[in-house]
């Protein structure tokens, strides 16, 4: 199974993260959130392979309390 | 209702109230759709089944109207799928519209040569109607109406059903007990058995009117519809000009309000303008639920369609996966009650209908987490997607208004014998053991369908001159026998033979000359090889019965 990259991959990093930040620049907090479901949903299609994106996942979850309040995953 | 009067059956006085009966070989609890079809299964088989229901009449309400092509197949074989399909509406095709913009289109049919479509609509009193004058034209079919079941005694050899008649109780023993008594099934409750599973926190009101409309047979599903903000919405054509409408209400609506005329008037006339000329002929409120029982089978108590396991309705794997599950039993139970198989193989019906059962709770949780989001994160995944649906191929994939009723494919039952011959096709599609069998058009001296060919009992399909007069006499001949229906070719005594007329039974089963495929008599694949060899199907026919 290939491994997700989480070595430096992005060729100019200050200008991805202020490009992301200036994204949501003027939209209100529920905005912001479905901007990035958006961008979530269309960088894993890009990506497409099952166990990169549970990878992905399983990294963005790590470190979160599970215990917050809600549903269960 | 303006386009239906509910028939009330005859009661009959039965025989049991002055003296004992004999025992029953099977008693069916329950004639809905499930216990019908169950009955006129058995019926055919010239088991004597005695089926109990509480009310004198079919459903009351249109309830469950989507009826799919594998269930209307099963129909075709006991004898009452043309009348489903000659009164109901069929359709391939649905929508889904996000506001009033159309986002998705799907087709669930989108090839020719099959019989039936993916989905006939009709009102389940019809449904029932139909089955009920099917099972009336079959002999030992013995339809006992105003008949409450009120306890159930299961014994090592038997099971003793106490039913309550308008003249009194009496007890009817039997030897097997087919349970389709519905989601909220007495007589699971009688034996202390649970359905376990989640309610979902929404409430849908359903509305069906009398409309003449030229609005096309499609399933049209709105998210977030301009006529019902923020909720969701669904119409679909039923029979006589009775349409299906679903709204989402939310999980605080009030489900006695809801259902006042003057509560769901103005729902409509917002959906429908105020110039539309309809009627509403019958509106209910309800939950969904997705649960099923740890088991369906309990010694001589087995449990069948929605008494053993619940879906919420949007991909219609209700009552069609109840009628799979009498297609899957009553084979089975035919061969043990005559000796022929081991007791074992009613555990096989355990085993393969919880499998599907599952398959269909998860479609179909998934579709109502989809339609019903729990947190306000899976609500922004949600709207993410419809959003993106509207401009993206890859987003319209995501969308889930229901993932409508399709057959499980058995692939891990142990009945079937894996594929020996390295050759065949597995990808979509193919008819890998454990499959339901594809349709295509033949000509034949039984009909115009490959599907009329098969089932009933276990058939050996053959293509070209694969099984000689031999073959087909010792066949014939055993225990449990097998026919053979031969696919072009010479014909060899004794099989029947048709003509693939359109290349299309070679094409969905991958065929060559010479090879053979070995059908369950409810249709499914249960082996398959490139050759004949007599030893080899026998030895397939033994696994499939658990006679090995």
């Amino acid at each position: 199974m290939a491994a997700l990259n989480t070595e430096p991959n992005l060729s100019s990093p200050d200008d991805f993260y202020e490009r992301l930040i200036a994204t949501h620049r003027g939209l209100s907090d529920e905005d912001s959130a479905l901007v990035n479901a958006k961008l979530v949903l269309l960088l894993a299609n890009h990506i497409g392979d099952a166990g990169i994106l549970a990878q992905a996942m399983a990294a963005a979850r790590d470190g979160v309390a599970t215990e917050s309040r809600g549903e269960s995953p | 209702m303006k386009t239906y009067t509910n028939p009330v059956y005859p009661y009959r006085r039965p025989e049991e109230l002055d003296s004992p009966g004999p025992k029953r070989p099977v008693v069916i609890i329950g004639a809905g759709p499930v216990g019908l079809a169950a009955a006129i299964d058995f019926g055919q088989r010239g088991i004597p089944v005695v089926v109990l229901d509480e009310d004198r009449t079919v459903s009351v309400g249109s309830r469950a109207i989507c009826y799919a092509k594998r269930a209307l197949e099963i129909l075709d074989r006991l004898g009452c799928g043309q009348r489903v399909v000659d009164k109901g509406i069929g359709w391939n095709v649905g929508k889904v519209f996000l506001r009033d913009e159309l986002v998705y289109r799907f087709d669930l049919l989108p090839e020719p040569g099959h019989r039936r479509p993916a989905f006939v609509n009709l009102q389940q009193y019809w449904f029932e109607e139909f089955l009920v004058e099917r099972a009336n034209e079959v002999n030992g079919i013995d339809l006992r109406w105003a008949s409450k079941v009120v306890g159930v005694t299961p014994h090592p050899d038997g099971v003793d059903v106490r039913v309550a008649t308008p003249d009194g109780e009496y007890t009817l023993a039997c030897d097997w007990l087919v349970v389709c008594d519905g989601s909220r099934s007495p007589v699971r409750q009688m034996l202390g058995l649970e359905a376990e599973g989640q309610v979902f926190r929404d409430r849908f009101l359903i509305a069906d009117i009398h409309m003449k409309s030229d609005f096309p047979t499609e399933r049209w599903f709105w998210f977030d519809p301009p006529f019902h903000r923020n909720q969701s919405a669904l119409l679909h054509r039923q029979a006589d000009d009775v349409w299906r409408i679903d709204f989402q209400l939310g999980w605080d609506a009030d489900p006695e309000e809801e259902k006042k005329p003057e509560r769901i008037m103005p729902r409509l006339r917002a959906m429908l303008g105020d110039t539309a000329d309809f009627e509403i002929e019958w509106a209910s409120v309800y939950t969904f639920q997705c649960r099923r029982m740890q088991r369906f089978r309990h010694g001589r108590v087995i449990f069948a369609g929605d008494a053993a396991h619940v879906v919420s309705p949007f991909g219609a794997r209700g009552a069609n996966s109840g009628i799979q599950d009498t297609d899957n039993l009553a084979w089975k139970l035919e061969l043990v009650m005559s000796g022929r198989a081991p007791d074992r193989l009613l555990d096989t019906y355990d085993v393969e209908r919880t499998y599907a059962a599952d398959e269909n709770i998860l479609n179909s949780t998934r579709s109502t987490d989809f339609i019903t989001p729990k947190s306000g994160v899976s609500r922004t995944f949600r709207n993410a997607v419809l959003s993106l649906a509207k401009k993206y191929a890859f987003a319209r994939r995501l969308v889930n208004s229901g993932r409508l009723s399709v057959p499980a494919i058995l692939s891990d039952s142990p009945l079937n014998t894996p594929d020996r011959d390295p050759d065949f096709a597995r990808g979509p599609g193919a008819m890998i053991p454990g499959s339901p069998a594809a349709d295509a058009p033949v000509v034949g001296p039984a009909g115009d369908w490959l599907l009329d060919y098969l089932g009933g009992s276990f058939t050996l399909l053959g293509f070209g001159e694969a099984v000689g007069p031999f073959g087909v006499a010792s066949l014939a001949r055993d225990r449990i026998p097998c026919k053979v229906v031969q696919v072009d070719g010479k014909p060899a005594a004794g099989a029947t033979t048709i003509d693939d007329t359109q290349g299309l039974a070679v094409q969905r089963y991958d065929a060559w000359p010479g090879t053979v495929y070995l059908f369950r008599p409810d249709q499914h694949v249960c082996a398959r090889w490139r050759e004949f060899d007599l030893p080899s199907v026998r030895a397939a026919i033994a696994r499939a019965t658990g006679n090995v």
